[in-house]
């Protein structure tokens, strides 16, 4: 298939992921606003999902004011944002749009209708109402985006490079989401495993539909390395960092082109380390040294995939 | 509700009351349909049409956002005569303009001949780049659209040949696969000839002009990207056929091949379907500010390494200069009487032309020589004074770039508008394609103009389509 194209299908992906990871944020930050102890400002609750996002100097560059209005405009309407979910919903339909070809019918009318119905959000006022319906339609939308290319589409390479998208920027947000929610609910590293808040806890797990999981899997309190050793390796969580490697993996494997040696080599790597790797190991090198490594090395991978399929030239 | 202004033919009516046997069967289902759902209707293709992304993009104000062509539910009807007509005469038209190109690239017979001045070859569109060279099968225009207006019932005139990359096929497929939809009990009333082969026809040409020797030859869509007014048909087409959609980075050239980047590494292309002007398709052999094209292309092209459909330097033949020889060039190629008329045309190169124009500026159209898609055109019974007087200077400038025709009572066909159902001018653009075969799908681009009295048709004009129907008719052999 042409470069370009699965450059486009990839992209989308990756956008449309994007987006549902930025409205789970949103949505656990604004719920634990409900429940926070005085012990948390304003400030204080929503600086980690600017963290997540990577963003917190451009945000300080454009806002006075580090208030949840703010945040939340920021991070879900903000165009100046490269990575609030207007910018990642627009971004993935005009990728879409330049590959409408590359997909079914009803995978782009799906995106088309989604930004469509983006309009109805556009210039209300969030952080006042509508919020938590504003980030259940951004989920919804990913999953029926997920559902309907899963449904409909040949499996071949198109599909594959959207997949890899899909797969690649979830664990980057998984990734990021663990490390700064860990580094802000255990500031040193002697409290590891000690007291900590139920409710941030089990935030953190809502925010990845996990909490349920971890019920069913643990049937104990909420400790924080089992949350970690949830979203880090287990394979049947599947917005952990391993299933997204075992996704991963598969669909390299499953590209008909020949290329791909290095990409192969650098993913298997990573899925040795979340197959054979034990959580207190990670924690005594720490989790968040791993999660950083992890970040480096998945995005160095993202890398490779673009320079081996996406941008050929020369050739 | 029918009315109408005397002096125009209706496709419809024949008086307010009367209608013409062809609609009769249509005419008595529309009477039981109420307005609001006739309204309703619309506003659901309106829906669809928006969700399907069936879009084009505007040029100028309002630039960069997507608008859709209105799209009237109620059809235009052509008997099955009458589009034998037509398509006898527009293929006869494609055959006829497609030797002449084959010939003002080679041996210029028709020049020798007298028919043509010898001023063709100092024309923009002329490419001399293309003298002397073979181009598979002889063809130019691998598709052509033919513009095709009504004065009466058996009065057609061919307005225009489009023959550089005409575009609105797309819609001609799209709204009947809506009218299906929208109104599924009419296609159980009429027997409509189908026309959903079109994507089909064309791969199937489009593979039969690669090079010979070229066993299962690649055929790709060259389009200037999402941003083009155009790119809903380049995926539309790209997509029903099969083929690769591809922008100029897409392709490079090697060793007198083009090859398009793929994931597996380089691909040999064969065929080139390209909706970009010659003037883009290769900054090294033409508008070197070009970033759509492909460096090195129409070296390739010209060696024979690739095709190109349709091929460079058909412009010649569809500038409204030329236009005025097809009728000529018909009998001189083809020795045949033209089935289809041309509309009479003043040429302004002519002092006798020119002096009756200037004094009849209020009733004619006046066009550009190059013009196309409504731009640059004087439309004297709608224009004011003052945009008579600047045309009037600009035709005093240089009058050889233009030509001036009679305003043409162009037929009016019922129409839903907002304040109910109102006769709207409407003109016909047929696709003939050529390949080892000339042929056409049976229908057309019916377009609309939408507002009162308005004789501008075009989408960028704030024209509108219709779905065009024809009618199988029992008595007669079969519709190609």
């Amino acid at each position: 298939m042409l470069s370009r194209t699965a450059n486009h299908l990839y992209w989308m992906a990756r956008y449309i992921e994007r987006a549902e990871n930025m409205a789970r944020i949103l949505d656990v930050t604004a719920n634990m606003a409900l429940v926070q102890s005085e012990s948390m400002s304003e400030a204080d609750l929503w600086q980690p999902a600017l963290e997540i996002s990577g963003n917190v100097e451009h945000f300080e560059a454009h806002y006075k004011e580090l208030t949840a209005s703010n945040v939340i405009h920021y991070l879900a309407m903000d165009p100046e944002n490269p990575s609030s979910i207007y910018s990642a919903l627009q971004s993935a339909r005009e990728n879409a749009r330049s590959v409408r070809v590359a997909m079914t019918s009803e995978t782009w009318e799906n995106i088309n209708s989604l930004w469509l119905e983006f309009g109805q959000f556009e210039g209300k006022n969030l952080a006042q109402e509508g919020l938590r319906e504003f980030c259940d339609w951004v989920k919804a939308r990913s999953h029926l985006f997920r559902g309907v290319s899963f449904g409909t589409m040949l499996r071949d390479d198109a599909f594959q490079f959207l997949r890899l998208g899909t797969f690649i920027e979830r664990a980057d947000n998984t990734a990021r989401l663990l490390d700064v929610k860990y580094h802000l609910l255990l500031p040193n590293q002697e409290e590891v495993g000690g007291g900590v808040d139920y409710y941030e806890w089990s935030a953190l797990l809502r925010s990845v539909s996990a909490f349920q999981a971890y019920q069913k899997i643990y049937n104990d309190t909420i400790v924080p390395w089992r949350v970690a050793e949830l979203l880090v390796l287990r394979k049947d969580m599947p917005r952990s960092l391993h299933a997204c490697f075992d996704e991963i993996t598969v669909i390299l494997k499953g590209l008909t082109t020949a290329r791909h040696v290095e990409c192969k080599r650098i993913a298997g790597e990573i899925n040795a380390s979340l197959l054979y790797g034990r959580m207190d190991h990670i924690f005594q090198n720490g989790l968040h040294e791993f999660l950083t490594e992890f970040i480096d090395r998945n995005c160095h991978l993202g890398q490779e995939i673009q320079a081996t399929f996406l941008n050929i030239y020369a050739a | 509700m029918a009315s109408q202004v005397k002096s125009f033919f209706d496709e419809m009516y024949t008086s307010e009351t009367d209608v013409r046997a062809l609609y009769a069967n249509y005419a008595n289902w529309l009477k039981n349909v109420p307005p609001e759902q006739l309204e309703s209707k619309r506003k659901e293709a309106e829906l669809l049409f928006r969700r399907v992304g069936i879009t084009f993009n505007v040029y100028g104000e309002d630039a960069g956002t997507e608008r859709l062509i209105p799209f009237d539910v109620i059809p235009r009807l052509l008997s099955g005569k009458e589009w034998q007509v037509l398509s006898k005469g527009a293929i006869q038209r494609v055959r006829a303009l497609n030797m002449f190109l084959e010939d003002i690239y080679h041996g210029r017979e028709i020049i020798k001949a007298g028919i043509v001045s010898e001023e063709i070859l100092k024309h923009d569109q002329y490419r001399p780049e293309m003298f002397g060279v073979d181009v598979p099968a002889g063809i130019y225009a691998h598709i052509a659209g033919i513009d095709i207006v009504r004065t009466g019932e058996n009065q057609f005139y061919v307005l225009e040949d489009n023959l550089r990359t005409p575009s609105g096929v797309s819609y001609m497929l799209e709204d009947r696969k809506m009218m299906m939809r929208l109104f599924p009990e009419l296609f159980r009333r009429y027997a409509i000839a189908p026309v959903e082969h079109y994507p089909q026809v064309l791969k199937d040409n489009l593979r039969a002009v690669a090079q010979k020797g070229v066993k299962d030859p690649t055929v790709v869509l060259l389009t200037p990207g999402a941003y083009n007014s155009a790119y809903f048909e380049h995926a539309f087409l790209a997509q029903q056929m099969g083929v690769e959609l591809v922008e100029g980075q897409d392709l490079f050239v090697r060793n007198n091949a083009v090859y398009m980047r793929t994931t597996d590494g380089p691909k040999r292309v064969d065929v080139i379907y390209r909706r970009l002007d010659d003037d883009y398709i290769d900054p090294l052999a033409f508008n070197p500010d070009s970033m759509l094209g492909v460096p090195g292309l129409f070296s390739v092209y010209r060696n024979g390494g690739v095709t190109l459909a349709n091929a460079v330097g058909t412009g010649v033949a569809d500038d409204k200069s030329t236009y005025i020889r097809v009728p000529e060039m018909i009998k001189f190629y083809l020795g045949e009487a033209p089935i289809l008329e041309n509309v009479p045309t003043y040429e302004l190169t002519k002092s006798d032309d020119l002096a009756y124009v200037l004094a009849h500026l209020a009733e004619l159209v006046v066009k550009e020589v190059q013009g196309s898609g409504g731009y640059g055109m004087l439309v004297g019974p709608a224009a004011s004074q003052k945009e008579i007087a600047d045309f009037r200077d600009r035709i005093l400038a240089d009058p050889s770039n233009y030509i001036a025709q009679p305003t043409l009572a162009l037929s009016t066909c019922p129409t839903l508008v907002e304040k109910g159902i109102a006769p709207r001018h409407v003109d016909l653009r047929p696709f003939v394609l050529s390949g080892e075969t000339v042929t056409l799908v049976p229908g057309a681009l019916c377009r609309v103009a939408m507002r009162e009295g308005s004789l501008v048709v075009n989408s960028s004009q704030g024209g509108g389509t219709k779905d065009t129907w024809v009618l199988q008719d029992h008595d007669e052999e079969a519709i190609c």
